[in-house]
């Protein structure tokens, strides 16, 4: 078996890794996955590659594909390149009563992508996603770390010009 | 026990055990999938639904356990209506194209639809589409058809130990798969297609090829390791179309290795030999039975009138079986001569005169499951004997230590407490340090110990695999292939069964080959008669080349492969006069050496008995005719005797000859005890030392001519590994190529840098082609970088 190369993990990401390790007992380091997975993905501009899924699999002693069974399961997680902007919209139950189908619509034909797709000059990723835990101000989106609540066509515009 | 009722019928339970247990043990039918007696429950597949009183909504009987007085009903209207709806569910994304499916006939899926599924579905959308991924020569994926149940993934990760098998995704886009397509690295991994309860994994070379109610089921056992796993041999008119696990829970539990499984791949391989063939002033003739056995019958018997008979010495492979050992054996003795060996690997043979009558594994094979702490020493056990691995590994996941004295880090499917990893050259001192840390606490050390002991440094490594053996109620000491095929074996297998006395533990043979155990009683040892009598003492395996006889009698073995010395074996059978070669196959070479050449049946097609690891006399009938010409091995020896007018050759059964060996060896118990020899220190050996094992697709005949086997990741064509330090030190680091020589013979192989070899080796495999022309008595080689 090919060994995993952690060098690929930045020591910055490694040292904040360790201080999620930190928290479980030590022969439950794997626990840390989902924590290190974001930095291994903050690290690499908003994705993760195999190589870096391998490095976060030899950094906790886990088997890759148990990596990449989170990795595939949680949709923060992209496994391809995204845009500089990531809009997360929900479309789970609460937020499509409360018209998250005119959020998604509007955004597909101002950016001219599907859900799913990143804008050819690399600025926008729309990516459809499941309860983002705000229902009581649906329809929500989530764009970087920020949440965007009680979203209508008009709001979104004027969010999305005021993003860098 | 705990009483429970199902349907009304009052039913004895272990206390824990869930009610599925409980049912199956009753002979009452739940439908399941992902459930499976060997793996740990998922309870995600519903289909077990059942009725419990008192209990609300329907509960999954893999998943509850029983309690004392519980009422159940599996086919109640509540239970029968959970289980079509859950069905319903099942089939929404199942294909149902069971005609060009090669599940169909014997798919779980399939019959619990029909027995407990309804006609017609309310689904009408479009069903899913999976991609197939390729997961190497072994199992054919159609990943569409995958209900989710998760055995596969729980074998590998829970059974085999490589967690390579997983579940990526969410939701509708969940699948089984690797993520990175890649064969699978498991030498059991052909249990999937067991275990898979639909059509999603199957076999890929059976594939297409029959339907099951074409074909006939024979029992047979496994040939290729000491495990002596128990098949089923399924046969369309005479052809073998694919082997299954026969379920023996003392012997391979519902296991087999990928070995077993698709050996029967080279029943057909175009190098069998299907009539007898003689060689007359050098050109090759096919004969009839008749004149072939009298010319064997008549160079041999030349032989021995012109130069005595002993210069005669007979050659067999691992893999006969005991009567084809014991008729051999007589064969030779009646001819006069006792130079007869099966240890064909064997290199040194100094303590073979304290070795016991029937060499065993020290234990049941089922103990192993139970072992609390165990060393091993010299021994790769996951290629060497897989199954053996996967028992050790249960007992790993139960908390035992395991650890190892190896050549090199083998990569087992279980942990190690402890490892010492040492050229072969230290080995012989890591047993001692071990030894005298034992008698650091008391114990009596035997005659000549301590001057071996002079200058051996106990490290806190060699106090630790002590304590952790001494410490354990159930602990032993087994000696792998690598102990077999070493310099010093002798020395070895002394010092790992002192090591085992000291420590209270069981000492244990894994030995090679299917059936070593048949070979020792059956007298096919040049020391030993029929049933262990000592007898004057002929030529061993590695005597009989360096003696270089004038004549020569091999039994399932291609010399140049299957004796450690290949070089020697060739050139000691090319200059002899005669050589008989009984034998399912034949190869340019062996035509070059042989001079009559009698083909043999194959494990599938002879009756016979295997003896395993643990003592077990396995006896199987053949399950199909063997191809053309060919015949039985105890027929053919049994004609040659008659020919050479010895008495005691009228057998008309393999089962008479059976019956006269076991009737020898009635006194004969399996023992793994050792008279102690004081081993005789070696010289210290410079310069690089060669590692030389049987990779696991090279053992014998039979597998190295199963093409699929040799497609997979375990397969090799030779590889040199060492590691950076010791190919910078010899000057190699860099080439892609080395030229490799050994005892006077050279070869070109690939170079691989490999951490896990120690320093001052190289490791270089035996059985194959392409190492053949090494010699491999002395161990050290030389080595330089080729173009």
């Amino acid at each position: 078996m090919a060994q995993a190369n952690i060098e690929l993990l930045t020591p910055a990401s490694r040292a904040e890794i360790d201080t999620w390790v930190a928290k479980y007992p030590p022969e439950r380091k794997q626990s840390a996955v989902m924590a290190a997975l974001r930095i291994a993905q903050d690290q690499n501009g908003g994705w993760l590659t195999t190589e870096l899924m391998d490095a976060v699999a030899g950094y906790l002693e886990m088997a890759p594909i148990a990596v990449y069974e989170v990795a595939t399961f949680y949709s923060m997680y992209q496994l391809e390149p995204v845009g500089r902007h990531k809009i997360n919209v929900c479309t789970n139950i609460s937020c499509l009563l409360r018209g998250s189908e005119d959020v998604v619509a509007h955004l597909q034909q101002r950016l001219g992508i599907k859900l799913g797709e990143t804008t050819a000059d690399g600025r926008y990723t729309l990516k459809e996603v499941e309860c983002l835990g705000a229902c009581v101000n649906a329809p929500v989106a989530q764009i970087a770390r920020q949440y965007y609540e009680q979203l209508t066509p008009e709001l979104i515009d004027r969010i999305i010009d005021g993003l860098e | 026990m705990v009483t429970i009722e199902i349907n009304g019928k009052p039913v004895q339970a272990r206390p824990g055990a869930m009610l599925i247990e409980a049912a199956d043990e009753a002979g009452i039918t739940i439908p399941r999938f992902c459930y499976h007696k060997k793996l740990s429950v998922a309870a995600s597949c519903r289909m077990c639904l059942v009725e419990v009183e008192k209990v609300a909504k329907p509960l999954p009987a893999c998943a509850t356990p029983v309690t004392e007085g519980m009422k159940v009903w599996t086919r109640s209207p509540k239970a029968i209506s959970a289980q079509r709806n859950v069905m319903e569910f099942l089939l929404i994304n199942h294909p149902l194209d069971c005609p060009i499916c090669d599940q169909g006939g014997e798919c779980d899926l399939q019959e619990m639809a029909m027995g407990y599924g309804k006609d017609v579905s309310h689904f009408s959308e479009g069903k899913r589409v999976v991609v197939s991924p390729d997961i190497g020569p072994l199992v054919a994926t159609d990943m569409t058809r995958c209900i989710h149940c998760t055995r596969c993934v729980r074998f590998s990760d829970e059974i085999a130990g490589v967690t390579e098998l997983g579940a990526p995704g969410r939701g509708e886009h969940m699948h089984i798969g690797t993520y990175v397509e890649k064969s699978l690295s498991s030498e059991v991994i052909g249990n999937v297609i067991d275990l898979c309860p639909v059509g999603a994994l199957t076999s890929k070379p059976y594939r297409y090829s029959a339907r099951p109610w074409e074909l006939t089921s024979h029992s047979s056992v496994s040939p290729h390791d000491c495990v002596g796993a128990n098949l089923t041999v399924d046969v369309r008119g005479r052809q073998v179309m694919r082997v299954r696990p026969r379920e023996n829970e003392e012997v391979n539990e519902v296991w087999l290795a990928d070995r077993d499984r698709y050996s029967y791949l080279a029943l057909s391989h175009a190098e069998r030999i299907t009539a007898p063939q003689v060689k007359r002033d050098g050109a090759w003739q096919t004969v009839d039975w008749n004149t072939a056995l009298t010319a064997a019958a008549h160079g041999l018997r030349g032989v021995v009138e012109k130069h005595g008979a002993q210069q005669i010495g007979a050659l067999a492979g691992y893999g006969a079986t005991t009567e084809e050992f014991y008729l051999l054996q007589k064969f030779m003795r009646g001819l006069g001569s006792d130079n007869i060996d099966h240890r064909l690997h064997q290199i040194d043979f100094s303590t073979q005169g304290a070795m016991p009558a029937f060499p065993w594994l020290g234990q049941a094979l089922a103990d192993l499951d139970n072992l609390d702490a165990a060393l091993l020493v010299g021994s790769n056990v996951r290629k060497e004997q897989p199954l053996v691995a996967l028992r050790l590994r249960k007992a790993a996941r139960g908390g035992a230590r395991l650890m190892a004295v190896n050549p090199i880090d083998y990569e087992l499917n279980f942990p190690l407490t402890a490892r010492r990893i040492v050229a072969p050259t230290a080995m012989v001192s890591e047993l001692i340090a071990i030894a005298q840390a034992l008698l650091e606490s008391g114990g009596e050390a035997p005659a000549g110990f301590a001057a071996l002991a002079a200058g051996v440094a106990v490290l806190d490594e060699h106090r630790a695999i002590a304590r952790h053996l001494k410490d354990a109620p159930q602990s032993t000491v087994l000696v792998g292939n690598g102990v077999a095929q070493h310099a010093q074996q002798g020395a070895l297998q002394m010092l790992a069964a002192l090591v085992a006395r000291l420590s209270g533990s069981r000492f244990g043979f894994l030995s090679e080959g299917g059936n070593s155990a048949g070979a020792w009683l059956a007298g096919a040892v040049p020391h030993r008669r029929a049933g262990g009598a000592a007898g004057a003492a002929g030529l061993d395996a590695r005597g009989m080349l360096t003696a270089k006889l004038n004549g020569y009698v091999v039994l399932h073995a291609e010399p140049e492969l299957d004796c450690i010395d290949g070089a020697a074996a060739r050139a000691a059978l090319q200059q002899a006069e005669c050589v008989v070669a009984l034998t399912p196959y034949v190869t340019d070479t062996m035509r070059d050496y042989a001079d009559v050449l009698l083909p043999l049946a194959l494990f599938a097609e002879t009756s016979g008995t295997l003896v395993n690891a643990e003592g077990r006399w396995q006896s199987f009938t053949g399950c199909t005719t063997a191809p053309g010409e060919t015949r039985p091995g105890w027929k053919v020896l049994r004609v040659l005797g008659n020919l050479c007018n010895l008495d005691g050759f009228d057998y008309e059964a393999s089962d008479e000859v059976r019956r006269e060996l076991e009737a020898a060896c009635s006194a004969v118990l399996p023992s793994s005890k050792l008279e102690w020899q004081a081993p005789v220190p070696a010289a210290a050996g410079s310069g690089l030392c060669r590692i030389a094992d049987y990779p696991i697709y090279a053992v014998d005949g039979m597998v190295r001519r199963s093409a699929a086997l040799q497609q997979t990741p375990d397969a090799t064509s030779g590889v040199a590994r060492l590691n950076a330090a010791t190919a910078a030190q010899y000057g190699v680091a860099g080439a892609a190529k080395v030229q490799v020589v050994q005892g006077g013979g050279g070869c070109v192989l690939p170079l691989a840098l490999d951490e896990r070899v120690p320093d001052g080796c190289v490791y270089v495999p035996a059985g194959l082609a392409a190492t053949a022309a090494l010699g491999a008595v002395d161990a050290v080689v030389e080595l330089k970088a080729a173009e």
